[in-house]
Parts: C-alpha cells; structure tokens; sequence
C-alpha cells in the first residue's frame, strides 16, 4: 500500500489498540506536505482538533488523523505558546474547513485562511475567550441576546429572496439553523449554522478521570450511544494497556450492529412518512420498537447506553438470550423483505426518492463523504472492512455500495446494511467466544490512545492524548456528520425548498454529536 | 396496493403494554394535576430541543409509534407555539438555545404549562451549567412538571401525559 510507504523523515511510532495506526511529531512543512501527499493518494481527513499542552511545556498542539489504504496516520504539530497558529489543511480537504474554525473557536489557534468567522461560538463565550485553554476561567456563559450578527453570505439577483429556518425546527428534531436563498421554490444556495447544542463536552472530559469519562461519552449523541462508547472505551484501553476478552470485542460488535438496525429502521419509516407513505412510518415504527424493547429486556437500556466501558461490556447473554436473539433476527429479515417489496413497488413514493437530492461520486470524493452517505454515492468506505479490528476481521463484513447518490440510493443502502447486519448479528451469535465479558480496566500509563468504531453514520472517532507528568489527559470526540453536513449544502442546489427535509431526512446528520 | 393492505390487515392493532420499568431515579414532581379543566379535553404539544443528545427526542417519536400512539389520548405535537398549550423542553438549556426557548415560550398564549423532559431537562443529567450550559430548565423558565430518565422510557411519558389528561 503506498501509504505505508512512510515519508523518511518522519518517526512514527506504532500507536497501541488493535487499530493499524501510528502517531509522529511533524513539523509545519511535513505537516503540509505529508497532507499533501495523502490528498493524492485518496487519504481521508477523519478529524482534525488541537489541545493545550502548554503545562508540559509544548504549547499549543494541533492534531490531524488520515486514514490512508486502511491505515491510521496521526500527526501533531506544536503551534506555538502565545500566538499559536498552524498550516491549515481545508486547501486540501475541504472537509476541515469547519475544524478550522471550531478549532479557533474553542483554542485560538488560527490557520490565517478561509473563512474565519466563529462555527461554535456563538455569545456563549467571548471571541478572546478560548474555553479549551487550561486557564480558561469555567463559569456562567455571558448573558445577553444570543446571536445577534452572524454574517451569512447573501445571494443577490431579481427575485431572490431568504428562507430563515431554525434553530427550533417544526418537527422533534435537534436545533440548528438553516439559511435558503431561493426564486419561488429552487434552492439557489443553502447555508447551515449550527453550534446551538454545544455544550463544551471537550472541557467536561478533561475535568473527569478516564475511567469514568465513559458516562458523559455515551451520552454526546443518544442515537450512536454504542459507537461511542465504544470508540472511548477503546481509546482509554489503549492508554491503559488493557486487553479486551474476546468475548467482549464480540458483545460490542453485536451491539454496534443492533444500533446500526434500529437506526436504519427509524430511518426507513421516517423517509416514507417524509415522502408521503404514512403506511411505511407505522410499519417500520412498529419493527423499530420491538427492537428497542428487545435491548431494554437484554441489555437494560432500550438504546443501549452504558453497555460498554473501558475493559469490556457491562452485561452477558445467556443461552435464552442468545436464541432470542437469533430468532429476532429471522423475524425481521422477513418482515423488512416484505416491507421493502411493497416500498420498491409504490410508484408516489419513488417519484419523490429518485433522482432527489443527488451526490455524485467525484463531488462526494472532492468533499470527503464518510460512512453511509459516501457509501450511497458509489465509494466504498466502511471501517468494519478497510481496518478491521476484531470481531470484522474473522467476520468479514461485505460493504453495500450504490452509485446512484440521490434519496433512493440512500433508502436502498439502509436496506442493503439491515441484511448485512443481520447476517453479522448471526454470525457473532453463532460464533460467540466464552470467557468474561470484562476485566478491571487499570489506570491509565500511555500517552496517545485511539478508539474507532464504524457507526451506523459513519466512523465514530476518540481520541485520547495524556500529559502522564501532570495528570491531565484530553478527549477528542468525533462524529462523521462534520464531514457529511458541508456535502448537505451541496446537494440541495436547484432541488425545491419542500423536498429539503425528505434529502436532509436521507442525510439524518447529527447536531448534538456534532455540536459538542 | 393489495400487498400493502394485506401487510395491515396482517399487522394489526397493538395495545400499550403496562410499565416494566423501576421508574425515574431522580425526584419527579408528584402525580401531576388534571388540566382538563382549564385547557380541555386535548392538550397541544409544541417539543423544543434546547441541547439535548437525541436521547429524549427518540423517545418523544417513539410516543408516536403504533405502540403509545399518543394522539389516541388527544396529546398531539404541533409544528408552532402559537398552537400549543405545553412546551415541552428536553436537553440541559445550552446558551446558544436560551434565548429561542425564551421566545417559544413568549409565543405561546395563555394559559399554558411547561413540561421538562429528561434528567438534563430536569437538572439531574450529565450536562451540568458551565461555559456553554445555562443548566436545568428551570433556570430558564417556570416548570410545572418535571418527567426524569436518561432517557424517560416512552411508558413514563405516556402516563405522565395522560395523567394530565384525566377528567
């Protein structure tokens, strides 16, 4: 693989977890130029973030991760003490773009190019109040009005005019502020704003131990609560040198495959319900339930939240249990089958799914796509498959793929994931190894820890960096929706303002996840 | 179309199921008072998410399977305040959101009531006030019911709604 081709220069060192990465100190003109380098090789930016490390004596840090051929590059740069600032990456992944700006927001290290107004400021903080730096004096946010001056970009011309929508939206969904330029129905240009539900996650993580951070982790963005406990659990066990019982890497994936369904499944019925078929909204409401009741009864929680912790995961199944499980998974084959057949058939709703909303492969490349919505548009990256930590690597995860990239293309993938998960959730079932479901997490000894879990979004990342002198550690928390909200403005061009929410509907972003 | 309403006939009607779960573990406020008497025999729900995870907003969809089936009680969700008689408010109140919830609150006529959905909602959650965190309801608004769970099971608010709705 060329990217294992390592630039000579540059020490990496094998970074500990079951994930194939590792992690180098690079200089400003390395930074750029291994950046560069990924860029052309089809290297994916997973997340970019920063960190005050200034009590250890090394400034500012700011931290990128490139998957490149199914490995891990981490890099960090030091950016300086008192006026940190930083090479920016968004020329060549325009997927960081909004890093950038959050990265200013919450650190005050500055990249000098692009867009500079705040992401996740609003007037909670002021702009030389920077609340990710150590001596940032934590107290009450200002008061005052909450966002009275945001500049968004006018579009001008005869008969333009702007649609405001949000942050409250009409239906129960998270806040978030959508700004239309339209003529009569056409979208001519679509901008978000969003950092409504910011709630200075970053900052609560480092105000709590490691081992106990997992609580807060799981509760970032509900619906992915699996993914992201799992992502953090695996970055603390790698700072932690702790091994997982095989039989947890197992429980975990059977629950990141169940949250993966139950997703989809709530997806599925909503886009018909979006679409005009209230008949698909019950029918898959009702699927979507008896799922969740099953992880109430099982698991304790209907979502799955604090199932899995540093060490392993929090309950075991029985031999019932496991036959109930199974036996699950063949009633809803069936039932989504039969379902799919009567949706494929249904002509209205499919006039409102084809051709709605389309992302082509190249545009999906150029702006970095991740997860499920790359997937819909013809690129096939999926972790389960391109870095495969145990259980997937003996379970061989097949990736569904479609070309088309509209509405339909992302229906169809759901379906498509539904099947596969199934197979998975039986296969594991089968396959589930004794032992104990965990073991006493120890303290934590390392420096950088890594945690990845293919969410049913996307990749979920965690990432964790220690400062062991001082007993200070950071968590970086990221969710494929900050690559996947700018490709959202995209797709909307020159569609009609009332199929919006049936093409954000097949997007299903998080804002939460997102905001932190 | 006689797949699809064969799939109906097939699926059928499915009754709510009594409550399983152990209850909330934080104080909810005690048996909440009819308000049939002073808003009628239908309550107008306008939800506002001001910071929530998704957790309670799942779990307020989930009111709206064929299971809870909410709208059979006469609690409907409406798109706007001006429709509403009860907000209804879920997540920590981050700043960003106070201001909006402040308004929604403003644009609902009287009479009205505010109901806080989920530990958050109701200050026993994981997102305490700090930088970015106004905290609980309440330090927004005047609550006058309280539903706690991280999140509240479907069940919970069922019964909480339909107490309101007891003649």
């Amino acid at each position: 693989m060329p990217c294992d081709d390592l630039h000579p220069d540059t020490a990496w060192a094998r970074l500990p977890g079951p994930l194939p990465a590792a992690h180098a100190w690079v200089d400003g003109k390395s930074w750029r130029a291994l950046a560069a380098r990924w860029r052309t090789e089809d290297g994916q930016l997973a997340a970019l973030w920063g960190s005050d490390e200034r009590p250890a004596g090394i400034g500012f840090v700011v931290h990128a991760i490139v998957i490149c051929g199914g490995a891990w590059r981490w890099m960090s740069l030091a950016a300086g003490h008192d006026d940190p600032r930083f090479p920016a990456l968004s020329e060549l992944f325009p997927e960081a773009a909004r890093q950038e700006r959050a990265l200013f927001d919450l650190l005050g290290i500055s990249c000098d190019v692009g867009d500079t107004r705040p992401w996740l400021r609003h007037e909670a903080w002021g702009s030389t109040d920077f609340p990710l730096r150590r001596d940032f004096a934590e107290g009450a946010p200002k008061v005052g009005p909450a966002d009275p001056s945001y500049p968004f970009i006018p579009v001008r011309g005869s008969g333009v005019h702007e649609i405001a929508v949000g942050p409250i939206h009409a239906g129960t969904i998270e806040p978030g502020h959508f700004r239309f330029s339209v003529v009569g129905d056409e979208i001519l240009r679509l901008e978000e704003r969003l950092g409504y539900t910011h709630k200075g996650v970053a900052k609560r993580l480092e105000g709590l131990p490691l081992a106990e951070g997992g609580r807060l982790a799981g509760r970032i963005c509900a619906d992915s609560t699996a993914a992201y406990a799992g992502a953090y659990a695996m970055a603390v066990e790698a700072v932690s040198a702790c091994t997982v019982p095989p039989r947890a890497l197992w429980l975990r994936a059977l629950l990141w495959e169940r949250e993966r369904i139950a997703n989809h499944l709530g997806d599925i019925g909503a886009l018909c319900q979006d679409g005009g078929l209230a008949f698909g909204h019950t029918q898959f409401g009702l699927l979507k339930e008896r799922w969740l009741q099953t992880h109430r009864q099982l698991f304790g929680h209907r979502y799955l939240m604090d199932m899995i912790i540093p060490g392993g995961v929090a309950g075991d199944l029985d031999l019932a249990a496991v036959a109930l499980l199974d036996g699950e998974c063949t009633t809803l084959l069936q039932a989504t089958r039969s379902l799919q057949n009567i949706i494929d058939d249904h002509a209205g709703l499919q006039e409102r799914f084809l051709g709605t909303g389309r992302l082509d492969e190249t545009q999906a490349r150029a702006l970095g796509a991740a997860g499920l919505i790359a997937r819909a548009s013809g690129i096939g990256r999926d972790l389960r498959v391109f870095s495969p930590s145990p259980p997937y690597d003996t379970l061989k995860a097949r990736i569904a793929t479609r070309a088309e990239g509209d509405v339909a293309a992302r229906v169809a993938i759901r379906f498509d994931e539904i099947y596969e998960s199934l197979r998975l959730i039986r296969a594991i079932l089968a396959a589930l190894p004794d032992g104990p479901a965990r073991v006493p997490c120890g303290p934590p000894c390392g420096v950088l820890g890594l945690g990845a879990v293919e969410g049913w979004r996307g990749p979920v990342l965690a990432a964790v960096t220690r400062a062991p002198g001082l007993g200070s550690h950071h968590v970086h928390m990221h969710d494929p929706s900050w690559q996947n909200w700018p490709l959202l403005e995209r797709v909307v061009l020159g569609e009609l303002v009332p199929d919006f929410p049936l093409i954000n509907k097949s997007f299903n972003l998080a804002y939460s996840g997102h905001d932190l | 179309m006689h797949k699809l309403l064969r799939q109906i006939l097939k699926t059928g009607i499915h009754p709510r199921r009594p409550s399983a779960h152990p209850g909330p573990r934080c104080g909810a406020k005690a048996s909440p008072a009819s308000l049939t008497a002073e808003l009628g025999r239908s309550l107008a729900v306008r939800h506002v998410d001001s910071g929530s995870c998704n957790g309670c907003e799942l779990e307020i969809q989930a009111l709206g399977n064929a299971v809870y089936n909410l709208a059979a009680i006469g609690v409907r969700l409406v798109a706007s305040p001006r429709h509403a008689d009860i907000l209804l408010v879920t997540g920590p109140v981050t700043r960003a959101m106070a201001d909006p919830l402040r308004m929604a609150y403003d644009a609902i006529p009287d009479p009205k009531r505010v109901v806080a959905l989920g530990d958050c909602a109701c200050g026993c959650g994981v997102y305490t006030a700090n930088y970015a965190t106004v905290g609980a309801v309440g330090c927004v608004l005047p609550v006058d019911l309280t539903i706690p769970g991280c999140p509240p099971p479907p069940e919970i608010i069922y019964e909480a709604f339909a107490a309101l709705m007891r003649p």
